[in-house]
């Protein structure tokens, strides 16, 4: 010790010998980064919170929101997204493993903890590509403007379309034709662009035909923007059985455009206010770009890690700085979760 | 010039095999314990409605919860609990100072704009 303190005259020390906090150049400035890149996602989600408190309109709840599970369809709220989040904690966990193994410098323990991580992060990109579409394409019922100017969204589950039966020929279509293709797609855009009246849907040849479906099971409308007669107030925003099927079906059935939106789009959405839907798509899009990047960069540093470069110089520190970048970006996808889908 | 006085951090992070059954204990225990919070927030939210009376508490909850979860991702995931105490303060003072300024500001100004919009609607 008393010959180091010899050594440090003012050449050593400002010559860059001594690292600041006792940590290596590479590791201090990833903190850093981490550091400005917390602070873009922290003014982001500051963002969000900020326009959710000065907006006058109801906010979309998570639970109404996000409730598909793959291949199941409907009915489970959260639970998706609570799996990618399980999916994300847990490549998180096999990151930090293979930090732990590069510091016994056990080149086959970083191997397959990285290679691990990479194929979570894969899990979770997949994942929320899901999501997305989900998002996009949007429920069965869509959101609708009622008969009063009242909006409300829809819940439920919606009966299948069986067919559709011409009635009246168009340049396509014949009498007595039955269309059994693409029905809810043709459904859907004919509801929107105001093409189906009192249950008869004009096709794009202008043909004219009846709608074969089966009965909508619990049908139920939550109000969010009040109307005449239909207010948004907590008592009374739901409404169910006969009374909601019979005004949801009377403004479908209008023939007047845009009574109902499916989906999401930077323009419009079903589930809220349309700054709900750009938030969504600009917040969970920047996260959902870093796993992706953090999946290359994992990518490159494994290659690395099985050609020995590291083993060569001595230590993994490598590995720990993209592992400080992983999970970094499983600390933002827990603040995402908070707010978007709980809060 | 190549140097060979530097220091070289970077070994100051090896460890034995015996610490590093150690270490591997406490990650498996946080693994756990994320594992719980996250299931206990998706139940609340999927049980608890927010026209709830108790609504307020849980969302408060889930705030708490957050917290505990980013604080245990930060010192034991990335290893800032096992840094120099300066650099643990450098990192994250600056930032809540920021971000709770930050926070404040937006809330407060959206509490007004909302009352204008009030008025004139």
């Amino acid at each position: 010790m008393a010959g180091h303190t010899a050594a440090l005259d003012s050449k050593t020390l400002w010559g860059g010998k001594i690292s600041p906090f006792s940590t290596s150049y590479g590791k201090l400035m990833m903190w850093f980064f981490l550091v400005s890149d917390a602070l873009t996602f922290g003014g982001l989600l500051i963002a969000y919170g900020f326009t959710r408190h000065d907006c006058l309109e109801a906010w979309p709840i998570g639970e109404e929101t996000f409730n598909s599970m793959p291949f199941l369809g409907h009915g489970y709220p959260l639970v998706y997204v609570a799996l990618m989040t399980f999916i994300l904690i847990i490549s998180s966990v096999t990151m930090v493993l293979a930090v732990e193994a590069g510091h016994r410098m056990d080149r086959k323990g970083v191997t397959k903890w990285m290679i691990a991580t990479i194929i979570g992060g894969f899990f979770f990109v997949g994942s929320q590509a899901w999501e997305w579409y989900h998002f996009i394409h949007g429920s069965e019922f869509g959101k609708i403007e009622l008969a009063d100017g009242s909006v409300a969204i829809v819940k439920g589950h919606f009966g299948e379309i069986k067919n559709f039966t011409v009635t009246e020929a168009g340049n396509h279509h014949k009498k007595g034709d039955i269309i059994k293709e693409d029905l809810m797609h043709t459904f859907q855009h004919a509801a929107a662009a105001g093409h189906i009246t009192n249950g008869i849907i004009t096709l794009h040849d202008g043909a004219k035909a009846s709608i074969t479906k089966e009965k909508d099971h619990e049908l139920t409308l939550i109000v969010k923007k009040s109307g005449k007669v239909n207010k948004a107030s907590k008592a009374k925003r739901r409404i169910t059985g006969a009374k909601a099927e019979k005004l949801y079906y009377e403004a479908l059935y209008s023939g007047e455009a845009n009574r109902v939106i499916y989906g999401a789009n930077l323009k419009q959405n079903e589930y809220g206010p349309q700054q709900y839907a750009q938030f969504f798509f600009f917040i969970t899009g920047f996260h959902g770009f870093h796993v992706f990047s953090g999946v290359v960069i994992n990518i490159i540093i494994c290659l690395g890690v099985v050609a020995g470069t590291y083993h060569k110089r001595g230590h993994y520190e490598m590995v720990e700085k993209t592992g400080l970048y992983w999970h970094f970006v499983d600390l933002v996808w827990v603040f995402v979760f908070t707010f978007f889908y709980l809060l | 010039m190549e140097r060979d006085d530097l220091i070289e951090y970077s070994l100051d992070a090896h460890h034995s095999e015996e610490k590093g059954v150690e270490i591997r204990k406490k990650i498996y225990k946080v693994t756990i314990l994320l594992t719980l919070v996250t299931i206990v927030e998706v139940v609340l939210g999927a049980v608890i409605k927010q026209d709830a009376s108790i609504w307020p508490l849980v969302k408060w909850t889930f705030l708490a919860l957050t917290i505990l979860k980013a604080g245990y991702i930060v010192m034991v995931f990335m290893h800032l609990g096992d840094e120099r105490k300066w650099l643990r303060y450098v990192i994250l003072v600056p930032y809540f100072i920021f971000i709770l300024y930050l926070i404040f500001i937006a809330l407060w100004e959206a509490t007004a704009i909302k009352s204008v919009l009030n008025f004139f609607s």
